[in-house]
Protein backbone atom coordinates (compact mmCIF):
# COMPACT_ATOMS: atom_id res chain seq x y z
CA UNK A 1 0.00 0.00 0.00
CA UNK A 2 1.33 3.62 -0.66
CA UNK A 3 1.22 6.10 1.96
CA UNK A 4 -1.37 7.64 0.76
CA UNK A 5 -3.58 4.76 0.26
CA UNK A 6 -2.69 3.87 3.86
CA UNK A 7 -3.89 6.91 5.27
CA UNK A 8 -7.08 6.52 3.49
CA UNK A 9 -7.48 3.24 4.53
CA UNK A 10 -6.74 4.88 8.33
CA UNK A 11 -9.07 7.99 7.72
CA UNK A 12 -12.10 4.72 7.39
CA UNK A 13 -13.29 4.81 10.76
CA UNK A 14 -13.57 8.65 11.53
CA UNK A 15 -15.44 8.59 7.83
CA UNK A 16 -17.65 5.74 9.22
CA UNK A 17 -18.35 7.91 12.73
CA UNK A 18 -19.17 11.12 10.74
CA UNK A 19 -22.00 8.83 8.27
CA UNK A 20 -23.37 7.80 11.46
CA UNK A 21 -23.48 11.08 12.95
CA UNK A 22 -24.45 12.59 9.42
CA UNK A 23 -27.66 9.96 9.12
CA UNK A 24 -28.76 10.37 12.18
CA UNK A 25 -29.73 13.73 11.51
CA UNK A 26 -30.16 13.71 7.96
CA UNK A 27 -32.58 10.65 7.97
CA UNK A 28 -35.14 11.99 10.74
CA UNK A 29 -35.73 14.84 8.12
CA UNK A 30 -35.54 12.54 5.16
CA UNK A 31 -38.41 10.76 7.09
CA UNK A 32 -40.53 13.54 7.32
CA UNK A 33 -39.93 14.77 3.53
CA UNK A 34 -40.79 11.47 2.43
CA UNK A 35 -43.90 11.35 4.45
CA UNK A 36 -45.15 14.40 3.43
CA UNK A 37 -45.65 12.43 0.26
CA UNK A 38 -47.41 9.61 1.96
CA UNK A 39 -51.20 9.28 2.91
CA UNK A 40 -51.65 7.98 6.78
CA UNK A 41 -52.41 4.46 4.82
CA UNK A 42 -48.81 4.42 3.55
CA UNK A 43 -46.93 5.56 6.38
CA UNK A 44 -48.52 3.43 8.61
CA UNK A 45 -47.92 0.30 6.68
CA UNK A 46 -44.48 1.21 5.66
CA UNK A 47 -43.25 4.61 7.61
CA UNK A 48 -39.88 4.24 6.04
CA UNK A 49 -38.58 3.71 2.51
CA UNK A 50 -40.16 5.52 -0.94
CA UNK A 51 -43.82 6.74 -0.90
CA UNK A 52 -45.87 4.60 -3.78
CA UNK A 53 -47.72 5.95 -5.13
CA UNK A 54 -46.11 9.67 -4.54
CA UNK A 55 -49.25 11.83 -3.44
CA UNK A 56 -48.52 15.50 -3.82
CA UNK A 57 -51.41 16.92 -2.57
CA UNK A 58 -50.50 17.47 1.62
CA UNK A 59 -47.83 19.15 -0.16
CA UNK A 60 -49.81 21.59 -2.70
CA UNK A 61 -52.62 22.06 -0.52
CA UNK A 62 -50.80 23.69 2.46
CA UNK A 63 -49.01 25.76 -0.35
CA UNK A 64 -52.79 26.97 -1.73
CA UNK A 65 -53.56 27.98 1.99
CA UNK A 66 -53.33 31.03 3.69
CA UNK A 67 -52.64 28.93 6.64
CA UNK A 68 -48.81 28.62 5.71
CA UNK A 69 -48.07 31.79 3.73
CA UNK A 70 -49.80 34.01 6.28
CA UNK A 71 -47.61 32.83 9.59
CA UNK A 72 -44.98 32.53 6.90
CA UNK A 73 -45.65 36.51 6.58
CA UNK A 74 -45.68 37.44 9.93
CA UNK A 75 -42.49 35.71 10.50
CA UNK A 76 -40.65 37.61 8.25
CA UNK A 77 -41.91 40.86 9.02
CA UNK A 78 -41.38 40.03 12.74
CA UNK A 79 -37.96 39.18 11.70
CA UNK A 80 -37.35 41.63 10.06
CA UNK A 81 -38.26 44.92 11.61
CA UNK A 82 -36.42 43.05 15.28
CA UNK A 83 -33.15 42.82 13.65
CA UNK A 84 -33.34 46.25 12.46
CA UNK A 85 -34.27 47.71 15.66
CA UNK A 86 -32.05 45.78 17.85
CA UNK A 87 -28.47 46.13 15.57
CA UNK A 88 -29.38 50.05 14.87
CA UNK A 89 -29.62 50.46 19.05
CA UNK A 90 -27.27 47.93 20.00
CA UNK A 91 -25.17 49.41 17.00
CA UNK A 92 -25.43 53.27 18.74
CA UNK A 93 -24.77 51.85 22.25
CA UNK A 94 -21.56 50.00 21.01
CA UNK A 95 -20.17 52.86 19.44
CA UNK A 96 -20.22 54.59 22.99
CA UNK A 97 -18.81 52.22 24.78
CA UNK A 98 -16.24 50.97 22.23
CA UNK A 99 -15.07 55.02 21.52
CA UNK A 100 -15.71 57.23 24.48
CA UNK A 101 -14.48 56.96 27.97
CA UNK A 102 -16.87 58.57 30.59
CA UNK A 103 -17.63 57.93 34.17
CA UNK A 104 -19.79 54.35 34.91
CA UNK A 105 -18.99 53.18 31.06
CA UNK A 106 -18.03 49.54 32.66
CA UNK A 107 -20.68 50.05 34.89
CA UNK A 108 -22.97 50.52 32.27
CA UNK A 109 -21.85 48.03 30.06
CA UNK A 110 -21.89 45.24 33.02
CA UNK A 111 -25.29 46.09 33.30
CA UNK A 112 -26.24 45.53 29.65
CA UNK A 113 -24.10 42.03 29.29
CA UNK A 114 -25.81 40.49 32.72
CA UNK A 115 -28.55 40.41 30.53
CA UNK A 116 -26.30 38.05 28.46
CA UNK A 117 -26.97 35.34 31.39
CA UNK A 118 -30.70 35.57 31.91
CA UNK A 119 -32.97 32.79 30.31
CA UNK A 120 -36.06 34.66 28.55
CA UNK A 121 -38.22 32.39 30.18
CA UNK A 122 -37.61 34.20 33.74
CA UNK A 123 -39.36 37.28 32.18
CA UNK A 124 -41.80 35.62 30.26
CA UNK A 125 -44.92 36.02 32.79
CA UNK A 126 -44.15 39.97 34.14
CA UNK A 127 -43.64 40.62 30.65
CA UNK A 128 -47.12 39.78 29.40
CA UNK A 129 -48.36 41.47 32.42
CA UNK A 130 -46.77 44.80 31.19
CA UNK A 131 -47.39 44.56 27.68
CA UNK A 132 -51.30 43.75 28.59
CA UNK A 133 -50.87 47.36 30.69
CA UNK A 134 -49.51 48.46 27.56
CA UNK A 135 -51.78 47.73 25.42
CA UNK A 136 -49.45 45.22 22.88
CA UNK A 137 -51.05 42.22 23.03
CA UNK A 138 -52.42 40.76 19.45
CA UNK A 139 -49.87 43.73 18.14
CA UNK A 140 -46.53 42.67 16.68
CA UNK A 141 -44.84 45.17 18.50
CA UNK A 142 -45.71 43.43 21.62
CA UNK A 143 -43.28 40.27 20.22
CA UNK A 144 -40.73 43.10 17.93
CA UNK A 145 -39.87 45.39 21.16
CA UNK A 146 -38.81 42.48 24.18
CA UNK A 147 -37.17 40.73 21.16
CA UNK A 148 -35.30 43.29 20.20
CA UNK A 149 -34.57 44.19 24.25
CA UNK A 150 -33.46 40.60 24.89
CA UNK A 151 -31.12 40.96 21.43
CA UNK A 152 -29.45 43.82 23.03
CA UNK A 153 -26.63 41.86 25.53
CA UNK A 154 -24.84 39.79 22.75
CA UNK A 155 -25.59 41.73 20.25
CA UNK A 156 -24.08 45.16 21.78
CA UNK A 157 -21.02 43.31 22.86
CA UNK A 158 -19.84 41.39 19.47
CA UNK A 159 -20.44 44.96 17.97
CA UNK A 160 -18.11 46.82 20.76
CA UNK A 161 -15.56 44.10 20.06
CA UNK A 162 -15.69 44.79 16.45
CA UNK A 163 -15.83 48.86 16.70
CA UNK A 164 -12.62 48.83 19.14
CA UNK A 165 -10.49 47.02 16.42
CA UNK A 166 -10.98 50.16 14.02
CA UNK A 167 -7.95 52.32 14.32
CA UNK A 168 -8.67 55.67 16.28
CA UNK A 169 -6.59 57.67 13.93
CA UNK A 170 -9.53 57.10 11.38
CA UNK A 171 -11.96 58.86 13.76
CA UNK A 172 -9.41 61.49 14.58
CA UNK A 173 -8.63 62.30 11.08
CA UNK A 174 -13.05 62.70 10.18
CA UNK A 175 -13.35 64.78 13.10
CA UNK A 176 -10.59 67.26 12.00
CA UNK A 177 -12.45 67.03 8.29
CA UNK A 178 -15.49 68.45 10.76
CA UNK A 179 -17.30 65.69 10.90
CA UNK A 180 -20.07 64.96 14.00
CA UNK A 181 -19.70 62.06 16.07
CA UNK A 182 -23.13 61.35 14.44
CA UNK A 183 -22.00 61.59 11.06
CA UNK A 184 -18.53 59.61 12.05
CA UNK A 185 -20.88 56.90 12.91
CA UNK A 186 -23.49 56.70 10.37
CA UNK A 187 -20.96 57.38 7.30
CA UNK A 188 -17.95 55.57 8.30
CA UNK A 189 -17.96 53.41 11.33
CA UNK A 190 -21.30 51.85 10.06
CA UNK A 191 -20.08 50.85 6.55
CA UNK A 192 -16.95 49.96 7.96
CA UNK A 193 -18.74 47.49 10.47
CA UNK A 194 -20.24 45.67 7.49
CA UNK A 195 -18.96 42.29 8.02
CA UNK A 196 -19.78 42.71 11.67
CA UNK A 197 -23.48 44.07 10.57
CA UNK A 198 -24.30 41.02 8.62
CA UNK A 199 -22.93 38.65 11.85
CA UNK A 200 -25.45 40.34 14.24
CA UNK A 201 -28.28 40.46 11.93
CA UNK A 202 -28.49 36.70 11.03
CA UNK A 203 -27.76 36.08 14.91
CA UNK A 204 -30.98 38.24 15.74
CA UNK A 205 -33.00 36.84 12.51
CA UNK A 206 -32.87 33.13 13.69
CA UNK A 207 -33.22 34.24 17.36
CA UNK A 208 -36.72 36.19 16.33
CA UNK A 209 -37.82 33.26 13.84
CA UNK A 210 -37.18 30.69 16.27
CA UNK A 211 -39.10 32.20 19.22
CA UNK A 212 -41.80 30.30 20.33
CA UNK A 213 -42.80 31.30 23.97
CA UNK A 214 -43.34 34.95 23.13
CA UNK A 215 -45.26 34.82 20.38
CA UNK A 216 -47.90 32.13 22.39
CA UNK A 217 -48.86 34.49 24.61
CA UNK A 218 -48.82 37.98 23.08
CA UNK A 219 -50.64 36.68 20.04
CA UNK A 220 -54.45 35.14 20.58
CA UNK A 221 -55.24 36.55 17.63
CA UNK A 222 -54.18 34.25 14.97
CA UNK A 223 -53.63 36.60 12.40
CA UNK A 224 -50.40 37.88 13.91
CA UNK A 225 -49.21 33.96 14.25
CA UNK A 226 -45.87 33.28 13.22
CA UNK A 227 -44.76 29.97 11.77
CA UNK A 228 -43.82 27.98 15.27
CA UNK A 229 -47.10 29.01 15.89
CA UNK A 230 -48.67 27.81 13.07
CA UNK A 231 -46.90 24.58 12.87
CA UNK A 232 -48.39 23.97 17.04
CA UNK A 233 -51.64 24.74 15.47
CA UNK A 234 -51.69 23.13 12.16
CA UNK A 235 -50.33 19.63 14.54
CA UNK A 236 -53.17 20.41 16.60
CA UNK A 237 -56.22 21.03 14.06
CA UNK A 238 -54.86 17.76 12.04
CA UNK A 239 -54.21 15.51 14.90
CA UNK A 240 -54.50 11.86 13.13
CA UNK A 241 -53.70 13.14 10.01
CA UNK A 242 -49.37 12.46 10.58
CA UNK A 243 -48.98 12.81 6.76
CA UNK A 244 -49.95 16.17 6.14
CA UNK A 245 -48.29 17.60 9.44
CA UNK A 246 -44.91 16.10 7.99
CA UNK A 247 -45.89 17.82 4.67
CA UNK A 248 -45.89 21.56 7.13
CA UNK A 249 -43.47 21.23 9.25
CA UNK A 250 -40.90 20.16 6.08
CA UNK A 251 -42.13 23.57 4.21
CA UNK A 252 -42.05 25.43 7.32
CA UNK A 253 -38.01 23.96 7.86
CA UNK A 254 -37.44 25.69 4.42
CA UNK A 255 -36.82 29.57 4.74
CA UNK A 256 -34.82 28.52 8.19
CA UNK A 257 -32.37 25.98 5.88
CA UNK A 258 -31.96 28.26 2.93
CA UNK A 259 -30.94 31.11 5.52
CA UNK A 260 -28.83 28.86 6.85
CA UNK A 261 -27.42 27.71 3.21
CA UNK A 262 -26.32 31.54 2.36
CA UNK A 263 -24.93 32.73 5.97
CA UNK A 264 -23.70 29.57 7.52
CA UNK A 265 -20.81 31.47 7.89
CA UNK A 266 -21.52 34.78 9.62
CA UNK A 267 -24.24 32.76 11.86
CA UNK A 268 -21.23 30.46 13.03
CA UNK A 269 -18.83 33.74 13.34
CA UNK A 270 -20.93 35.59 15.66
CA UNK A 271 -22.21 32.12 17.89
CA UNK A 272 -18.33 31.44 18.25
CA UNK A 273 -17.79 35.43 19.38
CA UNK A 274 -20.53 35.63 20.85
CA UNK A 275 -20.27 33.19 23.28
CA UNK A 276 -16.14 33.25 24.00
CA UNK A 277 -16.99 37.19 24.41
CA UNK A 278 -19.94 37.20 26.28
CA UNK B 1 -24.55 76.84 26.76
CA UNK B 2 -21.53 78.34 28.18
CA UNK B 3 -22.20 77.18 31.64
CA UNK B 4 -21.11 73.29 30.42
CA UNK B 5 -17.51 72.38 29.56
CA UNK B 6 -16.51 71.31 26.06
CA UNK B 7 -16.14 68.06 27.67
CA UNK B 8 -19.41 68.48 29.29
CA UNK B 9 -21.24 69.13 26.11
CA UNK B 10 -19.48 66.51 24.38
CA UNK B 11 -20.63 63.92 26.34
CA UNK B 12 -24.17 65.50 26.48
CA UNK B 13 -23.81 64.88 22.72
CA UNK B 14 -23.75 60.77 23.31
CA UNK B 15 -26.69 60.79 25.12
CA UNK B 16 -29.19 60.13 22.48
CA UNK B 17 -26.77 57.01 21.30
CA UNK B 18 -27.14 55.54 24.35
CA UNK B 19 -30.81 56.21 24.74
CA UNK B 20 -33.02 53.63 22.81
CA UNK B 21 -30.42 51.05 24.11
CA UNK B 22 -30.81 51.71 27.67
CA UNK B 23 -35.02 52.53 27.38
CA UNK B 24 -35.75 49.13 25.85
CA UNK B 25 -33.21 46.69 27.88
CA UNK B 26 -34.89 48.73 31.12
CA UNK B 27 -38.21 48.89 30.35
CA UNK B 28 -38.46 45.26 28.80
CA UNK B 29 -35.90 43.29 30.27
CA UNK B 30 -34.78 44.84 34.15
CA UNK B 31 -38.48 46.11 34.67
CA UNK B 32 -40.04 42.66 34.36
CA UNK B 33 -37.42 41.11 36.30
CA UNK B 34 -38.10 43.29 39.43
CA UNK B 35 -42.18 43.30 38.54
CA UNK B 36 -41.60 39.46 39.09
CA UNK B 37 -39.94 40.10 42.24
CA UNK B 38 -43.02 42.21 43.17
CA UNK B 39 -45.95 40.37 42.38
CA UNK B 40 -44.36 36.91 43.67
CA UNK B 41 -45.25 38.46 47.05
CA UNK B 42 -48.75 38.79 46.04
CA UNK B 43 -51.67 36.13 46.18
CA UNK B 44 -53.27 37.44 42.81
CA UNK B 45 -54.96 35.68 39.17
CA UNK B 46 -53.39 37.92 37.00
CA UNK B 47 -56.11 40.26 36.62
CA UNK B 48 -56.80 44.19 37.36
CA UNK B 49 -54.36 46.51 38.36
CA UNK B 50 -51.65 45.79 40.68
CA UNK B 51 -52.22 43.08 43.19
CA UNK B 52 -53.16 43.70 46.51
CA UNK B 53 -53.50 40.63 48.91
CA UNK B 54 -50.01 40.49 50.08
CA UNK B 55 -48.75 37.37 51.50
CA UNK B 56 -45.17 38.21 52.06
CA UNK B 57 -42.89 35.23 51.16
CA UNK B 58 -45.83 32.39 51.37
CA UNK B 59 -45.46 31.31 47.66
CA UNK B 60 -41.57 30.61 48.28
CA UNK B 61 -43.04 28.80 51.51
CA UNK B 62 -45.45 26.75 49.28
CA UNK B 63 -42.23 25.76 47.08
CA UNK B 64 -40.38 24.35 49.09
CA UNK B 65 -43.51 21.38 49.52
CA UNK B 66 -44.23 21.60 45.41
CA UNK B 67 -43.32 17.97 44.61
CA UNK B 68 -43.47 19.10 40.71
CA UNK B 69 -41.35 22.32 41.31
CA UNK B 70 -38.97 19.84 43.71
CA UNK B 71 -39.45 17.38 40.50
CA UNK B 72 -38.53 20.41 38.16
CA UNK B 73 -35.16 21.11 40.07
CA UNK B 74 -33.98 17.45 39.89
CA UNK B 75 -35.11 16.86 36.49
CA UNK B 76 -33.61 20.29 35.83
CA UNK B 77 -30.02 18.46 37.22
CA UNK B 78 -30.75 15.40 35.52
CA UNK B 79 -31.10 16.92 32.18
CA UNK B 80 -27.19 19.66 33.07
CA UNK B 81 -25.72 16.45 34.11
CA UNK B 82 -26.31 14.47 30.90
CA UNK B 83 -25.32 17.64 28.67
CA UNK B 84 -22.15 17.53 30.72
CA UNK B 85 -21.40 13.63 31.04
CA UNK B 86 -22.95 12.56 27.57
CA UNK B 87 -23.38 15.59 24.78
CA UNK B 88 -20.34 17.79 25.58
CA UNK B 89 -17.62 14.18 24.97
CA UNK B 90 -19.46 13.76 21.89
CA UNK B 91 -19.41 17.20 20.67
CA UNK B 92 -15.57 17.30 21.70
CA UNK B 93 -15.18 13.95 19.85
CA UNK B 94 -16.65 14.98 16.77
CA UNK B 95 -14.95 18.72 16.50
CA UNK B 96 -11.89 17.06 17.03
CA UNK B 97 -12.39 14.30 14.52
CA UNK B 98 -13.38 17.50 12.06
CA UNK B 99 -10.37 19.27 13.06
CA UNK B 100 -8.09 16.05 11.42
CA UNK B 101 -7.75 16.74 7.35
CA UNK B 102 -10.52 14.97 6.45
CA UNK B 103 -12.11 14.55 3.09
CA UNK B 104 -15.85 16.01 3.09
CA UNK B 105 -15.52 17.67 6.68
CA UNK B 106 -16.92 21.02 5.62
CA UNK B 107 -19.86 18.77 4.44
CA UNK B 108 -19.93 16.57 7.63
CA UNK B 109 -19.62 20.16 9.98
CA UNK B 110 -22.48 21.75 7.88
CA UNK B 111 -25.10 18.95 8.72
CA UNK B 112 -23.86 18.21 12.22
CA UNK B 113 -24.48 21.89 12.68
CA UNK B 114 -27.96 22.66 10.31
CA UNK B 115 -30.22 21.21 13.57
CA UNK B 116 -29.18 24.21 15.19
CA UNK B 117 -31.10 26.74 13.12
CA UNK B 118 -34.43 24.38 12.91
CA UNK B 119 -36.38 25.72 15.53
CA UNK B 120 -37.16 23.93 18.90
CA UNK B 121 -41.13 23.71 17.59
CA UNK B 122 -40.58 22.33 14.54
CA UNK B 123 -38.05 19.51 16.09
CA UNK B 124 -40.08 19.24 18.71
CA UNK B 125 -43.16 18.26 16.19
CA UNK B 126 -41.02 16.57 13.48
CA UNK B 127 -39.84 14.32 16.47
CA UNK B 128 -43.28 13.26 17.83
CA UNK B 129 -43.43 11.74 14.27
CA UNK B 130 -40.53 10.30 14.55
CA UNK B 131 -41.09 8.64 17.57
CA UNK B 132 -44.71 7.57 17.03
CA UNK B 133 -45.47 4.16 18.73
CA UNK B 134 -47.51 3.91 15.42
CA UNK B 135 -46.03 4.72 12.10
CA UNK B 136 -42.65 6.38 13.54
CA UNK B 137 -39.56 6.04 12.56
CA UNK B 138 -37.52 4.79 15.22
CA UNK B 139 -39.99 1.77 16.08
CA UNK B 140 -39.47 0.99 12.38
CA UNK B 141 -35.74 0.63 12.37
CA UNK B 142 -36.00 -1.09 16.00
CA UNK B 143 -38.16 -3.66 14.33
CA UNK B 144 -35.89 -4.27 11.50
CA UNK B 145 -32.84 -4.84 14.25
CA UNK B 146 -35.72 -7.42 16.18
CA UNK B 147 -36.39 -4.74 18.76
CA UNK B 148 -39.52 -4.35 20.03
CA UNK B 149 -41.11 -0.82 19.75
CA UNK B 150 -40.94 1.66 22.68
CA UNK B 151 -43.50 4.66 23.78
CA UNK B 152 -40.46 6.77 24.51
CA UNK B 153 -42.48 10.27 25.13
CA UNK B 154 -45.59 8.75 26.41
CA UNK B 155 -44.18 6.28 29.23
CA UNK B 156 -42.75 8.00 32.34
CA UNK B 157 -39.54 6.03 32.31
CA UNK B 158 -38.74 7.25 29.39
CA UNK B 159 -39.72 10.30 28.38
CA UNK B 160 -37.17 12.47 29.93
CA UNK B 161 -34.63 10.57 28.19
CA UNK B 162 -35.99 10.81 25.44
CA UNK B 163 -36.74 14.47 25.95
CA UNK B 164 -32.83 14.57 26.12
CA UNK B 165 -31.76 13.04 23.13
CA UNK B 166 -34.13 15.32 21.01
CA UNK B 167 -32.13 18.33 22.69
CA UNK B 168 -29.26 16.93 22.18
CA UNK B 169 -30.02 16.33 18.21
CA UNK B 170 -30.49 20.32 17.74
CA UNK B 171 -27.70 21.49 20.10
CA UNK B 172 -24.93 18.78 19.41
CA UNK B 173 -23.93 20.70 17.05
CA UNK B 174 -23.75 23.70 18.48
CA UNK B 175 -21.56 22.44 21.25
CA UNK B 176 -19.11 21.25 18.36
CA UNK B 177 -18.90 24.43 16.60
CA UNK B 178 -17.92 26.26 19.51
CA UNK B 179 -15.23 23.62 20.56
CA UNK B 180 -13.85 23.25 17.02
CA UNK B 181 -13.31 27.15 16.85
CA UNK B 182 -11.51 26.93 20.38
CA UNK B 183 -9.27 23.98 19.16
CA UNK B 184 -8.29 25.64 16.13
CA UNK B 185 -7.83 28.45 17.89
CA UNK B 186 -4.99 26.56 19.65
CA UNK B 187 -1.28 27.18 17.90
CA UNK B 188 -0.29 23.96 15.58
CA UNK B 189 3.42 25.04 16.84
CA UNK B 190 2.17 23.30 20.03
CA UNK B 191 1.47 19.98 18.86
CA UNK B 192 4.38 19.92 16.82
CA UNK B 193 6.54 20.48 19.77
CA UNK B 194 4.52 17.65 21.72
CA UNK B 195 5.40 15.38 18.89
CA UNK B 196 9.24 15.95 18.45
CA UNK B 197 8.98 15.14 22.20
CA UNK B 198 7.84 11.68 21.17
CA UNK B 199 4.50 12.27 23.10
CA UNK B 200 1.77 10.15 22.25
CA UNK B 201 -1.27 11.01 20.70
CA UNK B 202 -3.50 10.54 23.60
CA UNK B 203 -0.70 12.46 25.36
CA UNK B 204 -1.01 15.23 23.02
CA UNK B 205 -4.60 15.81 23.72
CA UNK B 206 -4.83 14.97 27.59
CA UNK B 207 -1.90 17.30 27.72
CA UNK B 208 -2.19 20.09 25.51
CA UNK B 209 -5.48 20.07 23.59
CA UNK B 210 -7.72 19.22 26.91
CA UNK B 211 -5.76 22.05 28.94
CA UNK B 212 -5.99 24.68 26.05
CA UNK B 213 -9.24 23.85 25.72
CA UNK B 214 -10.43 24.50 29.48
CA UNK B 215 -12.05 28.04 28.31
CA UNK B 216 -14.17 26.59 25.94
CA UNK B 217 -15.53 23.35 27.21
CA UNK B 218 -16.50 25.64 30.82
CA UNK B 219 -18.19 28.52 28.27
CA UNK B 220 -20.14 25.11 26.75
CA UNK B 221 -21.02 23.32 30.05
CA UNK B 222 -22.11 27.12 31.37
CA UNK B 223 -24.38 27.75 27.84
CA UNK B 224 -25.97 23.92 28.82
CA UNK B 225 -26.73 24.49 32.12
CA UNK B 226 -28.56 28.36 31.47
CA UNK B 227 -30.20 26.45 28.27
CA UNK B 228 -31.30 23.61 31.04
CA UNK B 229 -32.52 26.15 33.39
CA UNK B 230 -34.96 27.53 30.94
CA UNK B 231 -35.62 24.95 28.53
CA UNK B 232 -39.47 25.58 27.17
CA UNK B 233 -40.34 25.11 24.09
CA UNK B 234 -39.56 21.46 23.38
CA UNK B 235 -40.62 20.15 26.65
CA UNK B 236 -44.03 21.71 25.49
CA UNK B 237 -44.49 20.86 22.10
CA UNK B 238 -43.08 16.82 22.76
CA UNK B 239 -45.05 16.19 26.35
CA UNK B 240 -46.09 19.04 27.60
CA UNK B 241 -44.33 18.28 30.77
CA UNK B 242 -46.03 14.72 31.23
CA UNK B 243 -47.15 12.24 31.57
CA UNK B 244 -47.85 12.76 35.19
CA UNK B 245 -44.93 15.12 35.29
CA UNK B 246 -41.87 13.27 33.90
CA UNK B 247 -40.53 15.49 31.87
CA UNK B 248 -41.76 18.93 33.17
CA UNK B 249 -38.95 22.16 34.09
CA UNK B 250 -39.31 24.80 35.76
CA UNK B 251 -40.31 26.90 32.78
CA UNK B 252 -43.10 24.93 32.19
CA UNK B 253 -44.31 24.50 35.53
CA UNK B 254 -44.33 28.69 35.86
CA UNK B 255 -46.39 28.61 32.51
CA UNK B 256 -48.44 26.26 33.60
CA UNK B 257 -49.44 28.38 37.01
CA UNK B 258 -48.96 31.77 35.41
CA UNK B 259 -51.00 31.01 31.92
CA UNK B 260 -53.24 28.41 32.30
CA UNK B 261 -54.55 28.28 36.35
CA UNK B 262 -53.96 32.15 36.84
CA UNK B 263 -52.09 31.62 39.96
CA UNK B 264 -49.61 34.74 39.02
CA UNK B 265 -48.30 35.60 41.98
CA UNK B 266 -47.08 31.58 42.30
CA UNK B 267 -45.69 31.59 39.29
CA UNK B 268 -43.89 34.85 39.91
CA UNK B 269 -42.05 33.00 42.80
CA UNK B 270 -40.99 30.24 40.02
CA UNK B 271 -39.73 33.10 37.68
CA UNK B 272 -37.81 34.66 40.44
CA UNK B 273 -36.74 31.00 41.74
CA UNK B 274 -35.57 31.00 38.09
CA UNK B 275 -33.65 34.02 38.12
CA UNK B 276 -31.76 33.06 41.70
CA UNK B 277 -30.65 30.55 40.61
CA UNK B 278 -29.47 31.54 37.04
CA UNK B 279 -27.69 34.65 38.72
CA UNK B 280 -25.99 32.71 42.12
CA UNK B 281 -24.63 29.92 39.24
CA UNK B 282 -24.13 32.84 36.66
CA UNK B 283 -21.84 34.96 39.56
CA UNK B 284 -20.06 31.54 41.53
CA UNK B 285 -19.52 30.32 37.86
CA UNK B 286 -17.99 33.44 36.89
CA UNK B 287 -16.32 33.68 40.00
CA UNK B 288 -14.62 30.08 40.60
CA UNK B 289 -14.31 28.47 37.52
CA UNK B 290 -14.38 31.46 34.34
CA UNK B 291 -12.38 33.32 36.65
CA UNK B 292 -9.15 32.37 35.54
CA UNK B 293 -10.27 32.33 31.71
CA UNK B 294 -11.31 36.01 32.40
CA UNK B 295 -7.30 37.30 34.01
CA UNK B 296 -5.48 39.43 31.44
CA UNK B 297 -8.26 39.47 29.02
CA UNK B 298 -10.53 41.79 30.47
CA UNK B 299 -8.57 44.73 31.21
CA UNK B 300 -10.04 48.01 32.94
CA UNK B 301 -7.21 50.29 31.49
CA UNK B 302 -9.87 50.67 28.08
CA UNK B 303 -11.77 52.70 30.46
CA UNK B 304 -10.06 56.11 30.52
CA UNK B 305 -8.80 56.69 27.09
Amino acid sequence: MSRRERSAFQALPLHAICVVVGLSIVVPVLFGVLGGFKDNGQLATHPFGLPSPWITENYTEILGSSGFWQPLGSSVLIALVTTVLVVLASAMAAFVFARYAFRGRELLFTLFTIGLMFPFAVAILPLYILLRHLGLLDNPLGVILPQAAFGLPVTITILRGFFRTIPPDVEEAALLDGCTPLSFFWRILLPMARPALATVSVLAVVASWNNFLLPLVVFNDPAWWTLPLGVTQFQGQYAADVARILAYVVLAMVPALALYAVAERQLVGGLTSGATKG
Amino acid sequence: MAILSSGARRRLALVPFLLPALLLFVGLVLLPILLAGYTSLFKWNGFGGLPTQFVGLDNFVRLLDDEVFLGDLKRGLVLVLLSVLVQLPVALGLALLLNQKLRFRGLYRLIFFAPYVLSEVITGVLFTMVLSPRSGLVNEILGAFGVAGQTWLSDPDSSLLTLFFVVSWKYFGFHMILLLAGRQDIPPDLDEAGLMDGASNWQIFRYITLPLLGPTIRISVFLSIIGAIQLFDMVWVLTGGGPIHSSETLAVTMFQYGFRRYEVGYASAISVTMFLISLVFALAYQRFVLRRDLEGSVTTAGAMR
